[in-house]
């Protein structure tokens, strides 16, 4: 089997300080990775690194296009890539305002990426745009509201909705239920592994809370000052962490 | 189906020192279809460890473990999870659920997985909520507020759902009463006929004679231990 993303080498540095150095690893259709580790350990600029937001010092991002197959994302022309971006790729946010067009209706938030990609009929934009505000749980009769009229947790959701309505196949998360109540976390997690399996998504998540990804992914990186110390199973890597950093940050949980 | 040789187990704790503790060493058996064998030994023996090993949840430092031919021990990640959605059932001690989500839901969900129509694993589902006695009026609950024998049974109709050719079970009658005891049993008695390995943990002494064709001391391979 083809790895959907396959990442080599990927370094970066800003100026003389690592941002992350020489991250490598497969993933496959369906897996869901999560990437740990404290603030400052690397995940969000080699999520940042993978995603095409920013250009790493070294390295390949090998992802299997449609079209053509495996392509290195970074050598890609930028019409190429924003291309990516806007079908096959999607990136959730930590800030939904980051990733939706807040002076524009929730609708419209989701009918954009389909006009992006090429549809026009207005019905059926609006149609699709509704069920998709459906399947995240905004009620329709919110579908002209501004997000700005919005909550934090029905924000993050109208993000995925925006996110996932042409039907990508990698979505990038930094944080996604990071500044949400844990009873919105709860519900947005039920939604996600909902969508993940319905939908077949492979996914990469960054972020620090360690129940979220045992509960989300398949697989789990450690990463300390911009390397990955422990990568594997996500309930072997939690349950029975082999290096000392791992060891440490699974330890310090508090327990409920 | 399942077969271990010389497997070994430590742990090295690098922030208490380095302490490294011995926790198995050397076991070798095998399970074979439609048979159940179960663990036994004293508290601390290693019998919890060695069943997560098993499983692929803790880490095995030497040896082979194979299940359906599948070495678990130098396996990629997403081979043991194929295994553990197709092959590789697990009973553990505790329910670990995402908030909020129905006992319904829950107990379907390893069906789901396998891209069985929803309806059809919900009619599953609710076959075993029924047989293991938990009032359908809690079904559209999530189980996180269940009393523990409740969710032992939640637990287990989920393990349940679909038929494993391999299952692991960590104390499957622990905290239940005799009624549900009696129904757990026979879950296992099916199980064993339609030709599952079952490795099960069962302090229950009734129940281990019950089910079990064979015992297998772990203390016997728990090094600092007089078997």
């Amino acid at each position: 089997m083809t790895p959907l993303l396959s990442v080599q080498g990927i370094t970066k540095r800003y100026g003389t300080h690592i941002g992350c150095a020489d991250v490598s690893f497969d993933l496959y259709p369906g897996e869901v990775m999560g990437i740990v580790g404290e603030s400052g350990s690397g995940k969000s600029t080699l999520l940042n690194c993978m995603a095409g937001h920013l250009t790493p010092d070294a390295g390949q991002v090998v992802f299997d296009t449609r079209t053509d197959g495996p392509h290195d994302t970074i050598t890609m022309s930028e019409p190429e890539r924003r291309m990516l971006g806007r079908t096959d790729w999607a990136f959730v946010h930590q800030h939904a305002r980051d990733g939706l067009r807040i002076g524009v209706s929730a609708g419209g938030n989701v009918g954009e990426r389909l006009m992006a990609v090429g549809e026009r009929n207005y019905g059926d934009i609006r149609e699709k745009a509704t069920d998709w505000l459906g399947r995240v749980e905004i009620d329709a009769s919110r579908v002209d509201d501004r997000p700005t009229t919005f909550s934090g947790g029905m924000q993050q959701r109208l993000q995925i909705a925006r996110n996932l309505v042409t039907g990508p196949r990698l979505v990038f998360m930094d944080e996604p239920t990071g500044g949400l109540d844990v009873s919105v976390q709860a519900r947005l997690l039920d939604l996600l592994r909902g969508l993940v399996r319905d939908m077949g998504l492979s996914a990469i998540i960054v972020t620090h809370d360690l129940a979220v990804v045992r509960l989300l992914a398949d697989r789990l990186m450690v990463m300390k000052t911009g390397r990955v110390v422990e990568a594997g199973l996500t309930d072997q890597v939690l349950d029975d962490p082999q290096h000392a950093y791992s060891q440490l940050l699974v330890s310090s949980v508090l327990q409920v | 189906m399942i077969d271990l040789s010389n497997v070994s187990k430590s742990f090295t704790l690098h922030n208490q020192g380095g302490a490294v503790i011995e926790v198995i060493s050397n076991v070798s058996f095998a399970v074979a279809t439609g048979e159940c064998v179960a663990l036994t030994g004293a508290s601390g023996a290693g019998k919890s460890t060695l069943m997560r090993m098993i499983y692929g949840n803790y880490l095995t430092q030497a040896g082979e473990i194979r299940i359906g031919g599948l070495d678990i021990v130098r396996s990629e990640p997403r081979d043991i999870i194929k295994l553990r959605r197709d092959v590789l059932g697990y009973v553990s001690q505790f329910l670990r659920v995402v908030p909020r989500v129905p006992t319904l839901d829950v107990v379907a969900e390893p069906l789901r997985a396998l891209k069985v129509p929803a309806d059809e694993a919900q009619d599953r589902a609710s076959a075993l909520l029924t047989q293991l006695n938990i009032p359908e009026r809690l079904w559209s609950l999530s189980p996180t507020t269940f009393s523990g024998g409740e969710q032992q049974r939640v637990n287990i109709a989920r393990g349940f759902a679909h038929t494993y050719p391999a299952m692991l079970l960590d104390e499957p009658t622990a905290s239940l009463d005799a009624a549900n005891r009696e129904v757990v049993l026979s879950l296992i008695e099916d199980a064993k006929a339609r030709g599952a390995a079952i490795i099960g943990i069962f302090h229950d002494e009734a129940a281990r004679t019950h089910v079990c064709d064979r015992e297998i001391d772990v203390g016997c391979f728990t090094p600092g231990m007089v078997a």
